[in-house]
C-alpha cells in the first residue's frame, strides 16, 4: 500500500516535472495554445461556408471533432519527450533513484492528459465566444469530455511507442504526425461521412476517430445514433494493446 | 559555508564492510566484450579511481553498479545490497553523476535538485531546502533560478554533480566528472568534489586523466580492455612498474652516445630513452644522482643545458601495464 503511494507521489513529481517545462519550449506551448485555436478560427470561417453539414451550425459540428483531434496530438508531448530524455539521460538519472521504475512512463502520459484538459478548456473558450453551444446536460458534457481525455490517453501509448521507436525526437513528432492527420482527415471530424468518395467513406465509417467524434457529438450535442460505447470500448482496446507494447519496448530499450 | 551533514543512512556504509564489492563482473554488448571479470573491493569512506581510455569499459561497470544495466555473469554488491536482487533498496543508499550531465534543459537548476529530491522522497520542504543548499556549495545560488539551457558545461556538470549528493548518499558514482570541462572549471571541480564528496561517504570515480586519478582517488584501479590491469595507491602503482629517470637535455653540439657512456655506471640496467638532445636513465632511488650526473658529464666534456630528475607518473605506470599511453588511445578512439 505505501509503495503504491509512493508510486503515485513518484507519478505526480514526473508530470510536473513534464508540465512546467512546457512554458519554457515555446513551440509546445504553441503547439497546444496557438495552434488548436487558429485551426477552430480557420475551419469555421474558411472552409465552414464551403461545407455542408445538415441540421447543424458549422461551429457546432466542427467543435467535437477539432477537439478530438486537439486530444489525439496531445501524445505529441510524449514521443518528443520521452525520446529526449532517453537521449539526454535523463531515463538515466531516474531509474537510478530510489522512485517506482513505472513513474516515467506514467508521468508522461498523466501530463499529455492535464495538457489535453488545459487544450479542451481552452478551445471550449474559444469556441463559445464565437457561437458554439452545448445543447446536453452538463453530466453529458463532462462525460464526453472524459471519453475524449481517455481516447488520447490511448493515442498518448501511442506516442510512447513512436518515442521510444524513432531515432530522434524530430521524427518521433513526424511519425505521430503522419499518422494522426489522416485518420482525423478522412473521418467525420470536419466533413460529414457522406460528402466523401465511396471508398474512403468505407474506411471512414470504420475509422475510430468517426466513432470517438461521433459520440462526442451525441454527449455535447444530443445527435442520435449510439456511439458512445464503441467509442470505449475502442479508447479500451487501443491502450490495452499500445500500453504492454510500450512499456515493453520501454523495458528493452533501457536495458541496453 | 556550511558543510554537507553525514546522513544517518551513512552509518552502514562506515562499518567494516567495503562499500562496493565485485566478483567476476562480466557484461558483452552484441559482439563486444565490455567487461571481462571485474574483481574490485572499495573499502568504505575511501575514494576509488578506475582509469582507463576511452572503451576500458568504465562506463558499464558504473551502469551495472548503479543498477541500470544488468551483468551478463558474476555478483556486486553496492553498500550490501545485490545489484540484481536488491536493486530497490540499493537505489536508496547512491547517488550517480554519469558521464554526460542528465539535468533538464527546460528546468531551472532549482526545479532540478527539487526534482530529485522529492524523488529520493525526501519530502518537499526538505527536498526545497536541500536544493538551495547545494545550489549554494556548488556556486550555482544566482543561475539557480534560470532554465538550465543558458548553463554552460562547467555548470551544467556541477548541477548534475550536485543531484548526485541530493540525499547525501553513501555511496556516490561519478563517470569522468570533469570530460569535456576547460581546465579552469576541471580544478574548480576536483576541489568541490574533494570538499564536499569526500565527508564520510565512498566515491567511485573514473577517469581518463592520470592526473585526475592522482589526485583525487585514495586508490586506483587500472583498467583496460575491460579487465582490471593493476590496482593499488597510487604511489604503489608508481613503484611496481615505474623508477625514477634522470633526464638529461644535451646542448646542441655534445654527443649523445659519450653522455650515456659518462652515465652507465648510475644506471639500474634498464634500457636508456634517448630523443634527439634529451636522454633518459632509469636510476632507481638514488640520492644526489643531479650532483653526480653534472660532474661526471662535466668530466666527459658533455655540454648540457639542463639536468632534472622525473618522478614516475600514473602516465608511465598506464604505459607500462597497457604498451599505450592513456590519453593518446583515449583521443584516437574518440575520433
Ligand atoms: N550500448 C552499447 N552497445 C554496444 N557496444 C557498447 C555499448 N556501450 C558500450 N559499448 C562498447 O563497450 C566497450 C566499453 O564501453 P564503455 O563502458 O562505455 O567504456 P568507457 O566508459 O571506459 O569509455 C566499448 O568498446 C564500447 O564501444
Ligand atoms: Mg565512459
Amino acid at each position: 500500500m505505501s509503495q503504491l503511494l509512493a508510486g503515485i507521489g513518484d507519478t505526480l513529481v514526473i508530470t510536473r516535472r513534464n508540465l512546467i517545462r512546457i512554458p519554457r519550449a515555446p513551440d509546445l506551448l504553441i503547439g497546444f495554445t496557438v495552434q488548436p485555436v487558429m485551426f477552430v478560427l480557420l475551419f469555421v470561417y474558411v472552409f465552414g461556408g464551403a461545407i455542408k453539414t445538415p441540421g447543424f451550425k458549422y461551429v457546432d459540428y466542427l467543435m467535437p471533432g477539432i477537439i478530438t483531434q486537439t486530444i489525439a496530438f496531445g501524445g505529441y508531448l510524449t514521443a518528443v519527450g520521452l525520446n529526449e530524455d532517453l537521449r539526454k539521460g535523463l531515463v538515466d538519472r531516474f531509474r537510478s533513484l530510489p522512485m517506482a521504475r513505472s513513474a516515467v512512463l506514467a508521468g508522461r502520459t498523466l501530463a499529455d492528459v492535464i495538457m489535453n484538459l488545459l487544450a479542451t478548456a481552452l478551445m471550449v473558450a474559444v469556441g463559445l465566444a464565437i457561437g458554439f453551444r452545448f445543447a446536453t446536460s452538463v453530466p453529458q458534457v463532462l462525460a464526453g469530455i472524459l471519453l475524449l481525455l481517455l481516447f488520447g490517453l490511448a493515442f498518448s501509448w501511442i506516442f510512447a511507442l513512436m518515442g521510444l521507436l524513432a531515432s530522434s525526437a524530430e521524427s518521433a513528432g513526424s511519425i505521430g504526425f503522419l499518422i494522426v492527420f489522416p485518420l482525423t482527415f478522412v473521418s467525420s471530424a470536419f466533413v460529414p461521412v457522406q460528402s466523401m468518395p465511396s471508398l474512403l467513406q468505407a474506411f471512414a465509417k470504420a475509422n475510430p476517430f468517426t466513432i470517438v467524434v461521433d459520440a462526442a457529438r451525441a454527449l455535447f450535442l444530443g445527435t442520435p445514433g449510439n456511439s458512445i460505447w464503441a467509442a470505449l470500448a475502442w479508447s479500451i482496446g487501443l491502450i490495452a494493446v499500445f500500453a504492454p507494447v510500450a512499456v515493453a519496448r520501454y523495458r528493452r530499450v533501457v536495458a541496453n | 559555508m556550511q558543510t554537507l551533514q553525514p546522513s544517518q543512512s551513512l552509518a552502514r556504509a562506515v562499518s567494516d564492510e567495503p562499500a562496493i564489492v565485485t566478483q567476476g563482473l562480466s557484461k558483452s554488448y552484441k559482439n563486444v566484450r565490455a567487461l571481462t571479470g571485474v574483481d574490485l573491493v572499495v573499502p568504505p569512506g575511501s575514494v576509488f579511481g578506475l582509469l582507463g581510455p576511452n572503451g576500458a569499459g568504465k562506463t558499464t561497470l558504473v551502469r551495472i553498479l548503479a543498477t541500470l544495466l544488468k551483468p551478463d555473469a558474476g555478483t556486486a554488491r553496492v553498500a550490501g545490497y545485490d545489484v540484481v536482487r536488491e536493486g530497490g533498496r540499493l537505489r536508496t543508499q547512491i547517488g550517480v553523476a554519469g558521464q554526460y550531465a542528465a539535468v533538464d534543459e527546460n528546468l531551472t537548476g532549482f526545479e532540478n535538485l527539487e526534482m530529485v529530491g522529492r524523488l529520493y522522497h525526501l519530502g518537499g520542504r526538505v527536498a526545497q531546502s536541500r536544493a538551495d543548499e547545494l545550489l549554494q556549495h556548488f556556486d550555482l545560488e544566482e543561475a539557480g533560478r534560470r532554465p538550465v539551457k543558458t548553463y554552460s558545461g562547467g555548470m551544467r556538470k556541477r548541477l548534475d554533480l550536485a543531484a548526485a549528493l541530493v540525499a547525501r548518499p553513501p555511496v556516490i558514482f561519478l563517470d569522468e566528472p570533469t570530460t569535456g570541462l576547460d581546465p579552469r572549471s576541471r580544478v574548480s571541480l576536483w576541489e568541490t568534489i574533494e570538499r564536499r564528496v569526500a565527508e564520510g561517504s565512498t566515491v567511485l570515480l573514473t577517469t581518463q586523466y592520470l592526473d585526475e586519478a592522482d589526485r583525487l582517488a585514495d586508490r586506483i584501479a587500472v583498467i583496460d580492455h575491460g579487465r582490471v590491469i593493476a590496482e593499488g595507491t597510487s604511489d604503489e602503482l608508481k613503484h611496481q612498474v615505474a623508477r625514477e629517470r634522470l633526464e638529461v637535455v644535451l646542448g646542441e653540439g655534445a654527443d649523445p652516445t659519450v653522455a650515456l657512456q659518462a652515465l652507465a655506471v648510475m644506471g639500474d640496467g634498464q634500457q636508456p630513452r634517448v630523443e634527439g638532445q634529451v636522454i633518459s636513465v632509469s636510476v632507481g632511488r638514488r640520492p644526489g644522482a643531479i650532483v653526480e650526473a653534472v660532474r661526471r658529464l662535466d668530466t666527459a666534456r658533455v655540454e648540457i643545458v639542463d639536468v632534472a630528475i622525473r618522478r614516475p607518473t600514473l602516465n608511465d605506470v598506464f604505459f607500462t601495464l597497457t604498451g599505450h599511453k592513456a590519453e593518446e588511445s583515449a583521443a584516437g578512439e574518440a575520433e
